[in-house]
């Protein structure tokens, strides 16, 4: 295996990781206005994410970064050509963050409610953008003989596409409800398992048809046969049919175990269907660009891979122990118990509040 | 307006707000460090407090650098894929890194520390905060190997009209780059200490909560007087650096049309700013002190930008290697005027401190308030200087800026994203403004019975 291949594999680790983690931190974002009942239950859920999201999110720009520093042709061309669609998610993940830092700035029920459809709005509003957006790295999209972008906004747009969106905003929202079953106490724990029922069987579906279909545009439109891609499309169905099971017997643990394998063997889907393309050219397939064609030099990739074999164990490590940190279920405790500089960053605790854990 | 100047519109934009944020979050990371740190060594009360009331300033500020800055890696693509084809190899290497090494360490290590206080043991939590701000310096540190490369690339050869990498350790041991990040870190102290700073003295002159605040005035001046004061002297030193490397940045920075020796410092002038008009009309000047600052010594030999023209000419071709001169001149005064004042505040606060008279003279309170904007004023004027007075280059010597955009994408499409970007960043600023003011004015909280007791460790 060359290292432009190691890179290739690394990259789709970054995107897995990131859409294991903010898969669900995106999915309890996408119900915060609908599940919760009153604004304890509504902050207990936010409490379930609110430690973790900003390091999940640097999932993201790292993929971004190691796409520069790996593939410099491909993040040129990917991030010039889908120009648009990027400015959308900077625009979704800019308003979720906020929503994220100010929501429990104010008191008034208006302010915390402008934050909480931000969090919704924004949340989906990436999900559904990155979905269209990875699909159109297997579906193709125009390029130039120069390997440039030489379509507009509307190339993005195909059945294929629209459908792979709408597919990875469900498997998050199904997801998030399976992460937060397995978080929260009480009412609210109940609700997010009416929830996780719900959803199972729409998600499921749509995420199987997702990972077949995304096998069947490497094998129309990227030269690939059915084997391998069919593999981990096969893992993420099983997953998902597992999750289903799970959701409908009340075993949250396992569940949430299934939907993060059927997460992590959808992106797994999408780079096996793309490989060795890093964005396939559509209709001129010669000027796709290639792991070999868009990758940098070997010396660049030889330094990067000594920092990947150092850092990505410590950081797993230590964003592992963050999530053994804040494994405690929330949602029984009386409102404004929240943890940590609760006191100092929204208003005064109240008499009755105690820690939990 | 073409799709070059569009997006360089763009990025002076985007990255001249992210660099509100980033600076304030280098600064108060250590402060917010220090207040916790006292806590933990004395456990009195009123570090406790300060901790979580500069901390909540801390978090609101970080949060719009976290969002700003995805906009700023995403921009190199988006705007610049011939740039980021062409240096990607070298450039985005550094990028990486501060990715894998740092901000992830930042990130996590601030969630633990917000939500961590009842779940970790006191050292731990303490831990946590040490290495957020570990993190946030670590990753100013690579952000700033890769724009040093921009200023002066090292190792590196260029093969198929792409920079390659040939070693790794030039490019973190830039020279250029050690100057900047200490440069930088000493700036983001300074903008942290003077917000604080600014903070104490208004609640000082509302008579509240004195003994919370004269004691963090206290620390912010321990902090600022000696921190503002050498990075003038360090800054002014960078200077012989940038002389040796970017003659022409220096050359207008100091509108010095012509080559001199016991060249003398322009402190104000006007006119002499273009090529028509090389003479001022007006000036002040100190003999011999751009020699001085330049080279180290009052009769060193300063290129003028005509000269230096002539040799790029040469050496690159015909053309115009002047950056604009009117704008760096002016925003070189801008740093070094507004990082004097910084230090003329500090060195009075210190010494009002000290007599006793701080808490009683509302007139120097209400100096100390206003100065907060000075900070900002000497950061962002230092990179317009550093970024037009590249120009026309935006890798030195070897891209320019008008070969290095995205042909892809339209003026249509940078228009829209900037009309995005700027209505966006409105509406965070004047939040952000108003959730400052709201929490800066807030009564501090007392601490709850038990925060201040040692609470069950979870580990």
């Amino acid at each position: 295996m060359d290292l432009q291949d190691v890179w290739f594999v690394l990259i789709a680790v970054l995107w897995s990781g990131y859409f294991l983690l903010e898969g669900f931190d995106f999915g309890v974002g996408m119900m915060l206005p609908f599940l919760p009942r009153d604004e304890r239950e509504r902050s207990a859920m936010l409490e379930t994410i609110e430690p973790v999201w900003d390091g999940n999110e640097v999932w993201l720009v790292t993929a971004g970064g190691a796409t520069f520093a790996a593939f410099p042709a491909w993040y040129a061309t990917m991030f010039s050509g889908f120009y648009i669609a990027l400015l959308l998610v900077l625009f979704f993940l800019i308003i979720r963050v906020l929503s994220f830092e100010w929501r429990g700035k104010r008191e008034s029920p208006r302010w915390r409610r402008i934050w909480q459809w931000a969090n919704a709005i924004g949340s989906a509003g990436a999900a559904l953008v990155w979905g269209i957006g990875l699909a159109n790295l297997v579906h193709g999209v125009p390029l130039d003989s120069k390997n440039d972008f030489a379509g507009g906004v509307s190339d993005l747009l195909s059945p294929y596409t629209v459908f792979a969106g709408i597919a990875v905003v469900l498997l998050f929202v199904f997801h998030g409800a399976t992460f937060l079953t397995l978080r929260t106490l009480g009412s609210l724990h109940d609700r997010a398992r009416r929830a996780s029922r719900r959803l199972s069987w729409p998600a499921a579906a749509a995420a199987a048809v997702f990972v077949l279909w995304t096998v069947k545009v490497a094998v129309d439109s990227n030269d690939k046969s059915v084997f391998p891609p069919i593999v981990p499309a096969l893992i993420a169905i099983a997953a998902l049919v597992l999750a289903v099971v799970f959701v409908l017997t009340e075993r949250s643990g396992r569940a949430f175990v299934a939907t993060s394998v059927a997460t992590v063997a959808a992106v797994a889907t999408l780079f096996t269907s793309l490989y060795p393309r890093v964005m396939v050219s559509n209709p001129d397939f010669q000027n796709s660009l290639t792991v070999d064609n868009a990758s940098s030099a070997h010396y660049t990739l030889a330094v990067m891979s000594v920092v990947a074999l150092i850092f990505v164990p410590l950081v797993l490590l230590y964003q592992g122990w963050t999530y053994h940190v804040f494994r405690h279920r929330l949602g029984d405790e009386p409102l404004d118990a929240e943890q940590g500089s609760a006191p100092a960053l929204d208003e005064p605790a109240s008499p009755g509040a105690e820690p939990v854990g | 307006m073409t799709t070059v100047s569009l997006a360089r519109l763009q990025f002076a934009t985007t990255s001249i707000y992210h660099f509100l944020f980033v600076p304030l979050t280098l600064g108060l990371g250590p402060i917010v460090v220090i207040f916790q740190t006292l806590w933990h060594r004395t456990k009195d009360e009123k570090w406790l407090r300060l901790t979580h009331f500069f901390g909540t300033l801390f978090l609101i500020n970080f949060a719009i650098g976290v969002a700003t800055g995805l906009v700023q890696e995403f921009e190199f693509g988006m705007n610049w894929s011939v740039y980021s084809k062409f240096v990607g190899n070298v450039f985005g290497a550094p990028l990486a890194i501060e990715g894998l090494a740092a901000f992830f360490l930042e990130s996590t290590f601030l969630g633990l520390w917000i939500f961590g206080w009842d779940r970790l043991s006191p050292r731990l939590h303490l831990a946590t905060i040490y290495a957020a701000v570990i993190g946030s310096w670590l990753s100013a540190y690579f952000i700033l190997v890769a724009n040093s490369w921009m200023q002066d690339p090292v190792g590196y050869k260029i093969v198929d009209g792409q920079a390659h990498l040939t070693s790794v350790w030039k490019l973190l041991t830039n020279e250029w780059a050690y100057w900047a990040f200490v440069h930088t870190i000493l700036a983001g102290l300074t903008v942290g200490a003077t917000v604080v700073f600014a903070v104490c003295c208004w609640n000082l002159v509302r008579r509240r909560n004195q003994e919370l605040f004269l004691p963090a005035a206290k620390v912010a001046l321990i902090v600022l007087v000696p921190v503002s004061i050498f990075n003038l002297w360090f800054g002014s030193h960078f200077g012989i650096l940038v002389t040796r490397l970017q003659p022409m940045k220096i050359a207008a920075s100091e509108a010095q049309w012509n080559t001199c020796s016991h060249c003398s410092f322009s402190l104000f002038q006007i006119g002499g700013f273009t090529e028509d008009d090389q003479t001022p009309s007006f000036s002040i000047e100190m003999p011999g002190m751009l020699s001085y600052l330049a080279t180290g010594s009052f009769s060193g030999t300063v290129q003028g930008l005509n000269d230096i023209n002539d040799e790029y000419a040469a050496k690159y071709g015909a053309g115009n290697y002047k950056p604009p001169v009117r704008a760096i001149y002016w925003s070189m005064r801008a740093m070094a005027y507004s990082g004097s004042v910084v230090a003329l505040i500090a060195v009075l606060g210190a010494f009002f401190y000290w007599r006793g008279w701080l808490e009683r003279w509302s007139w120097f309170l209400w100096v100390g308030v206003a100065g907060a904007i000075f900070p900002f004023i000497a950061t962002t004027a230092g990179w317009v200087l550093t970024e037009v007075g590249r120009q026309p280059w935006i890798v030195q010597g070897l891209l320019k800026t008008a070969d290095a955009n995205s042909p892809a994408v339209s003026t249509a499409w940078i228009w829209t994203s900037l009309s995005v970007f700027v209505s966006l960043y409105a509406v965070l600023f004047v939040v952000d403004v108003y959730l400052m003011r709201h929490f800066a004015a807030r009564e501090p909280s007392v601490p709850r019975e038990e925060e201040l007791e040692t609470p069950v460790p979870a580990f």
